[in-house]
């Protein structure tokens, strides 16, 4: 008993750094963001990067960590796992949106128009659908629908880098930018701080929201138990 | 008597599968027919005024449409019929590992699948005018790995929605985003191979490979993953 409390001590500890680190980054990445140097072509439009790369990245780790907890799920009946790929996807869903939004913003002030089929954009987009299609699959996949979409995730993983080459291949006319290997020294740090702070943040709304689907499993738990109690004595 | 060995077991999964078919046609006949509407609509949608030809890359993109979207219709029949008077629970108790279940129901689906797009192919040539006779056999191979990448994905799917209420609303949202690359290689290798103006088939031959990688990797994911995903039936 009290090794699981002082591990949940530990966790909350971790939990309130991570969110009193997240809360002043977002202050000082703000800050450093504005001070950056202006890029020389695009301008202050440039200043999205640091918000939109740190989001695709989230997006492609979510990926990742909803398959490796559908994978627990699936092959050893782990709840938590389950719980795990289920927030995972929800939080990979929300920051896919957020590359959908300022992708585009930034398409169309860099290159004049909204959308190309650019390598990184579609496969974003279908990292991004198959969240989307995991979310449905749980929802809406009656008894089921929690293997349903365990397996979704496997095969999104795997796709992950099938999805990478045929779009690369596909569109072999658009130019590949190395954008991260080129940026000035002025712009590395506060990117890269942004990057920090970003993943901090998915850290703790993760653990924000496995927290919720705890509680809910638990208030099941309960309420199946009490409805049995009253069932044997009425 | 020995016990017949995994390819034995997977052989007559699929053969029972394809016997009841044999005998209803139902899903050959509905999926044809659906597949044949879809290049239909097709038709409709693009070609106007005295002009009947459309670019390969729009055959290529019509054909595996319909294959696409006719295919949907297949999985899910195939295994609505193991709904039927619970089935798929003799199926599962049955001493056949499952990994042998999921090779036979790739196996009759593919199967049925392809002898549609075998009869869809010319109608398709012959409606859009398109030149299929000079590679007709790298075609087949095309339809063929196509479908089994189609397949692998969505029998894993199909059998894991057997019970859900939306399943047919759910069996497309989930399967489409996942076999996109199917989809591209195979229509981009279709369009170099219906493209009489095509320098090389260079980009045929990378497609074609790509397929077959593809194939292994979604295969191996469901042999993987089938028996913990129907475990709870």
């Amino acid at each position: 008993m009290s090794s699981r409390m002082s591990s949940s001590l530990k966790s909350s500890t971790a939990f309130v750094v991570g969110l009193l680190l997240t809360m002043h980054g977002f202050f000082v990445v703000t800050f450093l963001v504005a001070n950056a140097p202006l890029e020389k072509t695009m301008g202050i439009v440039q200043k999205i990067f640091y918000f939109h790369v740190p989001c695709a990245w989230l997006l492609m780790l979510s990926t990742f960590v909803c398959a490796g907890g559908s994978l627990a799920y699936l092959f050893r009946g782990s709840e938590r796992g389950d719980r795990l790929a289920l927030c995972s996807a929800e939080l990979g869903v929300l920051f896919g949106l957020c590359v959908m939004v300022t992708g585009p913003l930034w398409a169309r002030a860099a290159w004049g128009v909204f959308w190309t089929w650019d390598v990184r954009l579609t496969s974003s987009l279908l990292l991004w659908l198959m969240l989307i299609a995991y979310g449905l699959a749980r929802r809406y996949g009656g008894e089921g629908g929690r293997r349903l979409a365990a397996a979704m995730a496997l095969f999104a993983a795997a796709d992950v880098p099938l999805v990478y080459l045929s779009v690369n291949v596909w569109r072999t006319l658009h130019p590949t930018t190395k954008v991260v290997s080129s940026l000035a020294p002025g712009m590395r740090l506060p990117f890269f701080l942004s990057l920090a702070i970003f993943s901090a943040l998915w850290g703790v709304l993760l653990t924000l929201r496995m927290r919720v689907e705890r509680a809910h499993a638990r208030l099941v738990e309960l309420t199946i138990a009490v409805e049995d109690a009253e069932g044997r004595s009425p | 008597m020995a016990r017949p060995n995994w390819a034995s077991q997977a052989a007559r999964v699929a053969w029972k599968d394809l016997h009841i078919e044999g005998r209803s046609r139902e899903v050959l006949y509905t999926m044809g027919f659906m597949a044949a509407l879809v290049v239909l609509v097709f038709s409709f949608a693009f070609i106007s005024g005295q002009e009947v030809t459309v670019g390969p890359d729009a055959v290529a993109g019509i054909l595996w449409v319909a294959v696409l979207f006719s295919g949907t219709v297949a999985l899910s029949r195939i295994f609505d019929r193991e709904r039927e008077s619970e089935a798929i629970r003799s199926l599962l108790l049955s001493p056949v590992p499952r990994s042998a279940i999921y090779a036979g129901k790739l196996a009759a689906t593919a199967v049925i699948m392809f002898l549609v797009e075998l009869l869809l192919t010319p109608l398709l040539a012959a409606l859009f005018s398109a030149a299929i006779g000079p590679h007709a056999l790298w075609l087949g191979l095309l339809l063929f790995l196509g479908t089994v990448g189609f397949c692998s994905v969505g029998v894993i799917f199909s059998a894991a929605l057997l019970r859900a209420r939306s399943r047919d609303a759910l069996l497309g949202a989930l399967l489409f985003p996942i076999v996109i690359p199917v989809l591209l290689a195979a229509s981009r290798a279709t369009a170099t191979l219906l493209d009489p103006a095509a320098p090389d088939l260079d980009p045929a031959m990378f497609w074609t490979r790509f397929l077959v990688a593809l194939d292994v990797v979604f295969v191996v994911v469901g042999l993987w993953s089938f028996e913990p995903v129907v475990m709870g039936e």
